[in-house]
């Protein structure tokens, strides 16, 4: 394998790192990278198109930004729980939401070892 | 393409929960078009930002979005408070957010920038007192 450019479905990184799923409606979508962060607008400035964005946000806004931002998946640190209209938009939208019991940090070096 | 396809939205400025939802539809709009995903990209952050401020600054207001043979235009008007100074506004960091606002992950002060990052031409006509129109183009 060359590295740098690994490739991770998200449904490859909950099995590999032990993460939960909390919406999966497009599982097989491929991981290129990761950012994290809790303030939308840094995360549509700095993200990328196909990264896991690492959050403790937890509203609704999440679902929109994570859409428009075109994020592969949402991961959200620290298990924050999600309610259930949340959920349910999140797989309206094709919108894939995933959860380590980890703080941000530990969560990205995680994710990190598969990237 | 030769006739422009346009669209029209009103953003509400009561409903925090649905904020965005122009820019939500306008995406899927886009995707239904079969316009390149980072075109979609830009179009989606830029307008989602300045729909955000029309809620959060303005009381709601208006958007407009045509696409044509060379790009999609957005246009947002409002009749809030307008921006005094469009200089500072244009500042990373800048806001005049309250802390309400900040609890939800908004008002860090880079909307206005990422609009102008993710436009190829934007245009700012605000009053004091009457309100903003911010036009945005996005090229292929
Ligand atoms: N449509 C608008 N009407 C009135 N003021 C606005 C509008 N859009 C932006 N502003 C002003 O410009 C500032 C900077 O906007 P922005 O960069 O999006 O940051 P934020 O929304 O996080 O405060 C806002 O805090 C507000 O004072
Ligand atoms: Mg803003």
């Amino acid at each position: 394998m060359t590295p740098g450019v690994t490739r991770v479905k998200v449904s490859e990184l909950i099995e590999k790192a032990g993460f939960g799923a909390v919406t999966l409606p497009d599982a097989e979508r491929e991981i290129k990278g990761a950012y994290a962060g809790d303030l939308l607008s840094w995360v549509m400035g700095r993200a990328k198109a196909d990264d896991a964005w690492i959050t403790i946000m937890s509203n609704i806004n999440v679902v929109a930004v994570a859409s428009l931002a075109d994020v592969a998946c949402v991961v959200l640190a620290e298990d924050v729980e999600l309610d259930a209209e949340i959920k349910k938009t999140a797989l309206e939208k094709g919108i894939n939401i995933i959860s380590s019991g980890k703080p941000i940090y530990e969560t990205a070096l995680e994710i990190g070892r598969y990237l | 393409m030769s006739d422009a396809l346009n669209f029209h939205f009103d953003v509400d400025g009561e409903n925090f929960t649905s904020a965005g939802h122009a820019s939500v539809k306008v995406k899927k709009i886009l995707r239904e078009l079969g316009l390149d995903p980072e075109t979609i990209r830009k179009v989606s952050i830029a307008m989602y930002e300045g729909e955000i401020n029309m809620v959060i600054h303005a009381g709601g207001g208006e958007a407009d979005v045509s696409v044509d043979d060379k790009g999609v235009t957005i246009v947002l008007k409002d009749s809030g408070p307008g921006i005094a100074d469009i200089e500072k506004a244009m500042e990373e960091g800048f806001s005049t957010a309250q802390e309400n606002i900040r609890s939800l992950g908004f008002g860090a002060g880079m909307g206005l920038p990422n609009m102008k990052r993710y436009s190829d031409e934007m245009n700012i006509e605000s009053e004091v007192g009457k309100g903003t129109t911010i036009t945005m183009k996005v090229y292929f």
